[in-house]
């Protein structure tokens, strides 16, 4: 069984995302199964997904301290995750923060040494520096497909059926802009 | 045949045109939504509408089912609180084409005001009731559910909860079945609900549902799947995957039909276990009733009864697994919740800003604006269901005498209005009341994702129809002081709240700017 978080705050395509990982996972013959969550999520709150995949999925919902991965568009929301990060999970995490409203009123700071402790006591983190990808990209609504794009190195499925399930589930005039996102992901290395 | 990835609600969607569905409605109410917004984008061949509330949507779903077509009407849980006068009258003339009532229960509360259990609807109103537990039951499901309907000549409720609604999985398509409208066939001891006709159709309904208590026996719906028979365990909709993923060698009974019950099956199961165990969502609606039937079971004394379960939950409970987090806890600073807020530029925004300000009593109501409750604005005082605020804000004026309406207003969204505000608003003139009412006119039903609605003059699948005029109605109830503005001049709308609120007479002041999400 593999089981994926996605995590981010409204807007930021999380959804998707895990659409993408299913479609490409039953393409290869998996059983899959997704939990999200809708409804209050429009208006700026956290949203996340559920994916799993194996020969047999019965839970949409993904145990504590199961998940092989997490894959957090935003810090803040990777943090309200860690409880369902498996032993030998990985935390992917765009370096990219959004501030909640507690933070936006100055009732609250967004905790400034989020980085430093997840790289102190999650020993497989990958952060990613999105910022830079999304400008040769050429728009920040790919922010999701990078995110996705970073996550599929560490999956068994090739390029190709990458590529069959995204065209397959954004609109055609999109696919290439998509496309060179995933790539970019796929692609990307931690700077020296 | 062919395979898709579908959400829950899709494949609702999906069973219903499989089934040869000729007519779909709804009110939009989360976790329901998407079943007819897919019906009216990918299956056209049904006539699909938004109704202006649930109790309609279900009385143009029953007309179109004793007309001879096959119907489907879907809510969420609180819709059929409003649908439950229709449906408990319904139940009694029974169908002709089928009838299929799509309820989504909202275990958590995720986003309604309540999270009641509406399986004991079905018991109530004498209708059965099938509970799918991922996507491929939701399709298989619904598409039985309209044949049954017509079999037994009941209504048929399928109920799903929100994590039914909103996971998604593959499922197996099939071809759609041609069904033909029947004729109507005028027939006022079935369709007409004279005291003299109803009496004669509650025997009937009670005999239908003693059969269809056989047919739960036996049918593939309810199935032991045996394991061990150490222990046992009866559970139904999501929790059914909770209970295979923690107990994969348990013995399981899985309630697909959850009324009637099937009694038989359930005596032959609990006498094939050494212990037996009820898992089941919410209220003990499984449980109370095998243990009314002298079987002796262990449910809510282990399994919460408030909020959805969750594999950890239900491990926890019957294997006594208690997983926390693998990695230490994040202590340095405090976690800052992101809730949902109004957004930025929200017109809603600018009348609480108003409101606030003015330091007024709020009647709320259901939507995006009950978020006003919270800070930064802390401007609502009551609120309950969909257009109570406008009886509540009678109610407290009838209470305290007019001097609280000077000091009072009640907020109602254009949906919610058209919805449910309509009649007290009725009443607040009828009973002479002189409070003010602020419909939040954004142009949109907000809340579930932007569904049109009789104020947008356009119909879910997009055609323009007649605009019901707001202003308009509001006069011909009785309103003489009707006024609309742009709440984003915050001080001449301040300048209009103040003197509406002072004026000793019933008065509207629609707030007319678009919801900033509306492309």
């Amino acid at each position: 069984m593999k089981n994926v978080i996605f995590a981010g705050v409204g807007g930021q395509g999380v959804i998707l995302a895990g659409k993408i990982l299913m479609q490409v996972a039953m393409d290869a013959g998996y059983d899959v199964k997704e939990s999200e969550v809708h409804g209050m999520a429009q208006r700026g709150g956290s949203v996340d997904c559920h994916v799993r995949y194996s020969d047999r999925v019965y839970s949409p919902l993904i145990p504590l301290q199961s998940a092989d991965f997490i894959v957090s568009l935003e810090m803040l929301e990777a943090m309200r995750k860690m409880d369902y990060l498996a032993p030998n999970g990985w935390l992917i995490v765009n370096l990219e923060k959004v501030d909640p409203a507690p933070v936006r009123t100055g009732a609250m700071r967004y905790p400034p040494d989020l980085q430093e402790w997840l790289s102190r006591n999650v020993e497989s983190t990958l952060f990613v520096d999105t910022a830079g990808i999304l400008k040769h990209v050429g728009t920040r609504k790919a922010l999701n497909i990078v995110m996705l794009g970073v996550l599929s190195n560490y999956l068994e499925f090739d390029e190709s059926q990458w590529e069959a399930a995204i065209k397959s589930l954004v609109k055609e005039k999109f696919a290439e802009m998509n496309m060179k996102a995933f790539k970019m992901g796929r692609d990307y290395r931690i700077p020296a | 045949m062919e395979k898709k990835v579908l959400l829950g609600n899709e494949a609702i969607a999906r069973g219903a045109y499989e089934a040869g569905c000729h007519v779909a409605t709804a009110y939009p109410g989360t976790p329901s939504t998407e079943i007819l917004e897919t019906i009216g984008r990918d299956y056209r061949s049904i006539k699909a509408q938004w109704s202006p509330n649930e109790k309609v949507a279900l009385e143009v779903a029953a007309g179109a089912s004793i007309a001879g077509a096959r119907a489907l009407a879907a809510m969420k849980h609180v819709g059929l609180n409003v649908a439950a006068d229709p449906l408990f009258t319904f139940s009694y003339t029974g169908v002709n084409g089928g009838l299929v009532i799509v309820n989504a229960d909202d275990p958590s509360a995720w986003s309604s005001q309540n999270e009641q259990d509406n399986r004991h609807l079905a018991r109530a109103a004498k209708v059965p009731m099938i509970e799918p537990s991922s996507p491929q039951e939701c399709k298989d499901f619904t598409r039985l559910a309209f044949d049954l309907s017509e079999e037994y000549d009941r209504p048929v409720i399928v109920r799903i909860t929100t994590r039914v609604a909103h996971s998604q999985g593959i499922v197996e398509l099939s071809e759609k079945s041609e069904v033909a409208v029947k004729p109507f066939v005028r027939n006022p001891q079935k369709f007409v609900m004279l005291p003299a006709h109803a009496r004669p159709r509650h025997v009937f309904i009670e005999e239908q549902m003693r059969k269809l208590k056989d047919y739960s026996d036996a049918s593939p719906l309810n199935r032991i799947e045996w394991g061990s028979r150490t222990r046992g365990i009866i559970t139904d909709s999501v929790a059914y995957q909770y209970v295979k993923e923690t107990c994969p060698e348990d013995s399981v009974l899985k309630i697909g039909m959850v009324w009637p019950m099937p009694d038989d099956l359930i005596r032959q199961f609990a006498a094939g276990v050494e212990k037996l165990f009820v898992v089941e969502e919410l209220d003990p609606f499984i449980e109370d009733w095998v243990k009314m039937l002298g079987i002796r079971c262990v449910g809510k004394d282990i399994i919460p009864l408030c909020f959805e379960l969750t594999p950890d939950i239900v491990g926890q409970a019957l294997n006594g697994t208690n997983r926390k987090g693998a990695y230490p806890r994040y202590e340095t600073n405090p976690i800052p919740p992101r809730p949902p807020a109004l957004c930025a530029g929200c017109p809603h925004g600018y009348v609480f800003q108003v409101l606030a300000r003015l330091d007024l009593n709020v009647n709320g109501d259901i939507g995006c604006y009950t978020l006003a409750a919270l800070p930064p604005y802390s401007a609502m005082h009551t609120q309950g269901c969909m257009g109570a605020g406008i009886g509540m804000h009678l109610g407290m004026e009838k209470a305290h005498g007019p001097d609280i309406a000077r000091r009072s207003v009640a907020v109602i969204g254009d949906s919610t209005f058209v919805h449910s505000g309509i009649t007290p608003l009725i009443d607040l003139v009828y009973n002479k009341g002189t409070g003010t009412v602020i419909i939040m006119d954004n142009r949109s039903t907000a809340m579930t994702g932007h569904q049109d609605h009789p104020a947008t003059g356009k119909t879910l699948t997009g055609e323009e129809t007649h605009e019901l005029d707001l202003a308009m109605l509001a006069r011909a109830v009785g309103v003489k002081r009707v006024v609309t503005a742009d709440p984003k001049d915050t001080a001449e709308f301040e300048r209009i709240v103040r003197e509406e609120v002072a004026a000793p007479e019933p008065s509207v002041i629609i707030s007319n700017r678009r919801c900033i999400l509306l492309k």
